[in-house]
């Protein structure tokens, strides 16, 4: 299959590395990925700031960039959540963006649905003998409803112990500018999110989103914790020959 | 007489103390918990029913809210047949002064006062006290949060932040002043903490011969009025003075009695995680003989109909104040009520609040800010208000206002950076020859941010640049 992949700003930008590991995963299962060149981020952070207009002109990007694509595959939670649920809410109802979103925001899809829903696989392949703990993000969990893929495929993984992550519902604090606004409730939220990663045993924290894991990650590295966190492709991506921990 | 919310700062502010207050984080922490672990549980075993309940509970709002002039209309006949008394106040001082006036004509000078929002919204006892009239408020923990010279944190429990060891001072120091003392050697064991209360309470209803209570839902075609409480305070107040004068909100209409069997379920289970309401008080008109012979009911508007006109904010007025929002919020958990500087605390309150009073002071402007969007209140709310949606949708309105020029020259500069992939990537191709540079600990807004946590570091090469290599090498 030909999948387009959409990186986000973000990604791009701060963890290439995420975007390589999305990349080699689907090419090793036997898929194309394409990487239209025009894209630049969904506009998440001016909608949910209270920017709307900056954020539909990036809607309108996004559609144009991929209005051709049979799926978009995009490994953060909340940048497709942002795409499915909340573009549908930028143009005026009959508008034409909210025409062109009605017909593509199906085909977008994370990470973890792409491979369960779309490509029907849980067993990616993956070898990584490390123990770790799952952070299901607010927008994975609440928006986009990834339920047990996650989960599933994690539980594939050759030599991967799944432990439990306590309190695992809860926002760890991040919420864009949320962390800047009100730095001090979004210190304390990450601050516990953090100490129940420890708590829970795991060498790794993983999640879809990689700004969640840049407050969790950020906070557990100022703590000195010796937790490590990672994106789920980077997890699936590995193999024997590839263990990105060795 | 009362505090009042005035000069409490804005949010992030008034935060900072709260998160600092260790005493009170524990204190939220155990009892939001316990109240949601038991919501969670009598929720989940309804199953699918739960999600019929909500979808129709959001309906019955929605449309009497669509059609509320018509209601109104109908509930004021309807009262007024059963031999009761409607007024209508347009905002918060002119209620108080229908109020104040009703209770001049008993001659009285003291009432009792079912715990209601609607009169805290008001500030009704602070109105009375100027006009001579000491009104005593009957819920356990409002009755707390009055002698302790306090402002409540919390719709339903609104001495939640407060643990027992302060409760028993409370009541040890001030109860005396306010009528029967508390007993000598009091405990903070709960029970003794409520039985002090309940001999101080009995004196006071037996002797006050006007109360004032709100109402949980008015319902239109029969004029009933209905109180749900679990301590039957409330119903001692409902039903022992001869003047009682209520003060609703015109949002609270349901069309027929026949509503109420969904908000019957659904209140309880969110609100105190019980399957069956405790006391349940319905009242129409005056019966001969029978509980109040004088019934007064005050519709109050104060920026309600403001919210209906607002196509996108007007869904916070199917509000059941159930408080189930609160007590999953994760920013409520840490900060409690009084950092919201609202009488409506919590993700409603940041939504509500705004909306009645407006958006044209700092507190209000920064109350829409006051969430991370987790979706969690949305997920408990028993009749769907999403509330991220209408706080996004009042941002968008802090935002289109004057002020806030860093934030909107920031918000600029990315638009310009991300309106174009090439703006883009030339920004990357900077960041990453600059990646040494980024200092540990930013100056600014971003020094919330480095204050805790660490900034990941810039990498050399962007995925694009990356891709860019991918491409030429397969190929
Ligand atoms: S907004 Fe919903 S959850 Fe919150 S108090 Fe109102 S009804 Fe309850």
């Amino acid at each position: 299959m030909r999948i387009a992949l959409f990186i986000t700003c973000v990604n791009d930008t701060l963890f290439p590395d995420t975007g390589r590991h999305v990349v080699r995963l689907l090419e090793r299962l036997g898929h194309e990925v394409v990487f239209p060149e025009g894209q630049t981020c969904c506009g998440q952070m001016h909608y949910n700031t209270g920017y709307r207009r900056p954020a539909a002109k990036l809607a309108v990007r996004f559609v144009r960039t991929f209005e051709d694509a049979d799926a978009v595959v995009v490994p953060s939670g909340s940048c497709a959540a942002m795409i499915r649920d909340n573009y549908p809410r930028l143009g005026g109802s009959g508008s034409r963006l909210s025409r062109k979103v009605a017909g593509l925001a199906p085909r977008v899809y994370d990470l973890t649905e792409l491979l369960v829903d779309v490509l029907g696989v849980t067993d990616v392949g993956a070898y990584y003998p490390h123990k770790v703990a799952y952070h299901p993000t607010c927008h994975g969990l609440r928006m986009l409803g990834l339920g047990d893929r996650p989960y599933a495929l994690l539980r594939a993984v050759r030599g991967l112990e799944l432990v439990e992550l306590a309190g695992a519902t809860e926002c760890c604090g991040f919420g864009g500018t949320f962390a800047l606004k009100n730095g001090d409730v979004s210190s304390a939220m990450g601050a516990d999110k953090a100490r129940h990663a420890v708590e829970s045993g795991a060498e790794v924290l993983c999640a879809v989103d990689n700004s969640c894991l840049m407050h969790i990650g950020g906070t557990l590295s100022r703590q000195r914790s010796g937790l490590r966190v990672a994106h789920i492709a980077e997890i699936l991506a590995s193999t024997e020959k590839e263990d990105a921990l060795r | 007489m009362s505090a009042t919310f005035l000069g409490i700062p804005p949010f992030p502010e008034a935060a900072r103390a709260a998160v600092n207050d260790s005493r009170l984080r524990h204190n939220l922490r155990k009892a939001t918990h316990t109240i949601r672990d038991k919501r969670g549980a009598v929720v989940t075993e309804l199953e699918e029913d739960w999600e019929r309940l909500r979808s129709e509970g959001a309906a019955i709002k929605s449309h009497t809210l669509r059609h509320l002039d018509h209601y109104l209309e109908q509930l004021e006949a309807a009262v007024e047949r059963a031999g009761g008394h409607v007024h209508w106040a347009a905002d918060a001082a002119e209620a108080n002064a229908i109020v104040t006036r009703l209770v001049r004509e008993t001659g009285e000078t003291d009432v009792v006062k079912v715990k209601s929002m609607a009169t805290q919204e008001i500030e009704l006892n602070d109105a009375l006290a100027e006009a001579g009239i000491t009104a005593y408020e009957t819920d356990l923990a409002e009755l707390i949060v009055q002698l302790g010279d306090d402002l409540p944190s919390h719709i339903l429990v609104p001495a939640i932040h407060l643990g027992r060891s302060q409760i028993r001072e409370i009541f040890l120091d001030q109860m005396a002043e306010w009528g029967v003392a508390a007993p000598e050697g009091l405990t903070d064991d709960p029970r003794a903490l409520a039985e002090a209360a309940r001999v101080h309470l009995r004196e006071r209803f037996l002797r006050t011969r006007t109360a004032i209570s709100g109402a949980n839902f008015a319902v239109a075609d029969s004029g009933t009025l209905v109180v749900l409480e679990s301590e039957g305070n409330g119903r001692m107040c409902l039903t022992l003075p001869e003047t009682l004068i209520s003060v609703v909100g015109i949002e609270k209409i349901v069309p027929t009695w026949a509503d109420l069997e969904v908000f019957l379920q659904t209140l309880p289970r969110s609100s105190t995680g019980e399957r069956m309401n405790p006391y349940t008080s319905t009242w129409t008109g005056v019966t001969p003989g029978d509980g109040p012979q004088e019934f007064h009911l005050v519709l109050l508007d104060n920026g309600r109909t403001d919210v209906l006109a607002d196509t996108v904010g007007r869904q916070a007025l199917r509000c059941i104040r159930c408080s189930a929002c609160l007590n999953t919020c994760p920013v409520y958990e840490r900060t409690g009520g009084h950092a919201y500087g609202s009488v409506y605390p919590g993700p409603i309150g940041a939504i509500l609040t705004p909306q009645l009073r407006g958006m044209s002071s700092e507190v209000d402007e920064a109350l829409p800010y006051a969430s991370s969007l987790c979706g969690a209140c949305y997920e408990v709310c028993p009749v769907a208000i999403d509330i991220p949606e209408v706080l996004v949708h009042l941002r968008e309105e802090v935002a289109s206002g004057p002020g806030h020029l860093g934030e909107k020259a920031v918000m600029k500069g990315a638009e310009a950076v991300l309106g174009s992939s090439h703006a883009l990537a030339a920004a990357q191709r900077a960041a990453g020859a600059a990646r040494n540079l980024v200092p540990r600990h930013l100056p600014g807004m971003a020094g919330a941010w480095t204050d805790t946590r660490d900034l990941p570091g810039v990498p050399a090469e962007s995925f694009r640049q990356w891709w860019n290599k991918h491409e030429k090498g397969q190929s």
